[in-house]
């Protein structure tokens, strides 16, 4: 579904000179896509709905006891304390469309008219809470006395609002240049190999792009292309390091998934089966994923069901590859005299099962780590995450839920903040900027290429 | 007929079926839907592990405690409160078996050790879960999440739930025995409407709660995420 189906990039330009990549503030907004009628826009949102209510998310449904416990660990209900960012209330038209038209006591709500049919008006004023007022950091699922995984659900309700083109104009942009070009900041082909061929050059050392056969199949984000190429370097050093038989393609290099982000089914998997098809093209046993928080959840757990059976290959973040060679003691590492603080990217540590893998290779570094209160799986979200980072409209909103990680970072005084997920990186790069903030955050990938030991050390 | 016989023959029945059928229908209309099988790899084989959920979230997070604490007081004050008097309180108790006698036929045997509340301390723990659901009406009110996301289901749960509490308390604190028809009566209706409005609303959670963080447990278990 297009906003207009004539030169879409022409339409949605990139700027890729900011601390944040995006497309540049557009003229007019339009958070709605195709030329649909409002009914059209509703049934497609209802049938999309009831695809997503299996066994678990009706049992969800059912037990929510509206006790409110999930406002307070919410970041955007935090800083603004408005009880419409109450992470359930998010959800309030898909709770409504399971009421009315699919739970065992649909026939009796509809009978007597207890739950209104949901209305195109709701899923345009639920945008704003679906779209910016979410990272899916999943802090609400931890907090819910019943044990609701409601982030799982919001990026469920997310599938009705994409199929009924309610996406918010930036998100569904680079969603719709990714599916197109197959990277949503224009990390193209062409572009990755201009880039590896200059890093190559700048860098001297090799690396592998396009190898038709290796054990390992490297990715990146398309932020690490375009913003952080010593992303690129960094991932080549390791590898070069380790000895491994690796690569890099040009037809599966991009893991970041817009169409998970916007809710776009079709585009999530097309993304995904990319990825898979070039690690099997050339025979690789693993996997790597980059430091992108979205793209670890998008392929670790979401890969297999994409692809309709599991994977064969294994699929790593970088974290958990770098923890696996400091365990088997094949990554040798100088050590480096810093204090460190952690962050931990939601989809990675919180709801991805990575926690320790990066702590584990700061120790190898021999930093003195200074952990954040609250931390690993309870840490803040830097309130970039789920696509926010890229709504402009959600700046404001997103400034201020970043006030909470300066806080939480200034309070350890470490001197290097660290992470491992290149969103979360430019998140603080600009919102870093908007305060003049004077912390930078560092990558962790970046920071262990840095310090590997020579031969002999 | 009188009232009382009313409320504790033919409504009480009809209450216990819908009660049961009601809940039976809510329930097996969610279990028996199918999720689609996650065929990613696990991180931890042994996902079962994260039914221990069931236990950890009755307990709250020290780092979550200053939003959730009112919540979490009042509620378990309440739900201690008002299980124990259900379960222990000595009228109960004789009214259960004397009710299970009349419609099965079948008597408790008397080996099944059931511990039994007095009449003060049934007051005692009535009066507190009274208060603690006062309290929780009063946040809901007073609290703008509360208030936004509450619906009619919040506010009449709460009224078919205290009800038998009130009744009760009322009727505990007559003299003397036979304690007043009309107040036994009111007392054996409040709790007809518990039951008949039991399986509708957000009383379900009773039923829910363990295999909702069962669920979760295993989910998050298997990917070696936060619990």
């Amino acid at each position: 579904m297009s906003a207009n189906p004539s030169h879409p990039q022409e339409l949605h330009p990139l700027e890729l000179d900011q601390p944040r990549l995006a497309v540049k503030v557009p003229a007019e907004r339009v958070d709605k896509q195709g030329e649909l009628a409002d009914a059209e826009r509703v049934e497609r949102a209802m049938s999309a709905f009831l695809r997503d209510f299996g066994r678990t998310t009706a049992l969800y449904l059912e037990s929510c006891i509206h006790c409110g416990m999930c406002a307070d660990v919410c970041h955007f209900y935090e800083v603004t304390k408005d009880p419409k960012y109450t992470p359930i209330w998010k959800l309030e038209p898909f709770k409504q469309a399971y009421k009315r038209e699919y739970g065992p006591l649909a026939p009796l709500y509809r009978a007597l008219n207890l739950k209104r049919a949901v209305t195109a008006g709701e899923l345009g004023e639920w945008q704003h809470l679906l779209y910016d007022a979410c990272t899916v950091c999943g802090r609400c699922s931890l907090a819910c006395p019943m044990g609701i995984d409601i982030a799982g659900m919001i990026s469920q309700a997310r599938h009705g609002m994409s199929e009924a083109g309610l996406v918010p104009h930036e998100l569904w942009a680079v969603a719709e240049r990714a599916a197109r070009e197959g990277s949503p900041l224009g990390a193209t082909p062409k572009v990755l190999a201009e880039r590896i061929e200059w890093l190559a050059d700048d860098n001297e050392i090799e690396i592998a792009l396009d190898k038709p056969r290796a054990e390992v199949l490297c990715t990146m984000s398309s932020i690490e292309i375009m913003k952080y190429p010593d992303s690129l370097v960094a991932t080549a050093k390791v590898m070069n390091h380790l000895g491994l038989d690796w690569t890099f393609r040009s037809d599966g290099y991009e893991a970041t998934n817009f169409g998970l982000l916007s809710g776009n089914v079709e585009w999530q998997k097309q993304l995904t089966l990319k990825l898979i098809n070039a690690a099997i093209a050339c025979g690789a046993r693993l996997l790597i994923l980059p430091e992108c928080g979205h793209a670890y959840g998008a392929l670790r757990w979401m890969g297999a069901n994409a692809y309709g059976k599991p994977l064969p290959f294994r699929v790593l973040h970088i974290s958990e590859f770098l923890a696996e060679h400091v365990r088997d003691g094949s990554l040798k590492l100088r050590k480096a005299d810093k204090s460190v603080t952690f962050h931990d990217p939601c989809q990675i540590s919180r709801r991805g099962g990575a926690t320790e893998a990066p702590r584990e290779v700061l120790a190898a570094l021999g930093v003195e780590l200074r952990e954040m209160y609250p931390t690993k799986g309870l840490n803040w979200c830097c309130g970039g995450g789920g696509g926010v980072v890229a709504i402009h409209r959600a700046d404001e909103l997103r400034y201020r839920a970043f006030r909470l990680k300066m806080d939480q970072i200034d309070a350890t005084d470490a001197e290097l903040p660290v992470t491992s997920c290149a969103n979360c990186r430019q998140t603080f790069d600009d919102g870093g900027a908007h305060f003049k903030w004077n912390r930078k955050m560092h990558s962790l990938l970046e920071l262990v290429a840095a310090h590997l030991a020579e031969p002999g050390q | 007929m009188s009232l009382l016989d009313f409320a504790r023959g033919p409504a009480l029945l009809v209450a216990v079926a819908v009660f049961l059928a009601g809940t039976a229908w809510r329930l097996g209309g969610v279990f028996f839907l199918r999720d689609s099988k996650d065929l990613s790899e696990p991180r931890r084989a042994a996902a079962w592990k994260g039914i221990r959920l069931i236990a950890l979230r009755s307990w709250p997070r020290r780092e979550f405690l200053a939003g959730s604490a009112f919540s979490e007081i009042a509620g378990y004050t309440f739900h201690v409160g008002f299980l124990a008097v259900l379960l222990f309180n000595a009228r109960h108790v004789r009214g259960f078996g004397n009710w299970l006698a009349a419609s099965t036929g079948s008597h408790i045997p008397a080996a099944v050790p059931w511990p039994t509340l007095g009449g003060t301390s049934s007051v005692v723990l009535s009066l507190i879960a009274l208060v603690a659901l006062l309290a929780t009406l009063a946040h809901r009110l007073a609290s703008p999440v509360k208030r936004l996301i509450s619906n009619f289901d919040d506010y009449f749960s709460w009224l078919v739930t205290i009800a038998p509490l009130a009744t009760g308390l009322v009727l505990a604190a007559q003299p003397g025995a036979p304690r007043p028809a009309g107040l036994l009566a009111a007392h054996y209706l409040s709790v007809d409407a518990l039951l008949l409005w039991f399986p509708w609303g957000k009383l379900i959670h009773a039923f829910t709660l363990i295999p909702v963080r069962a669920i979760t447990g295993m989910r998050f278990e298997r990917k070696g995420a936060t619990l």
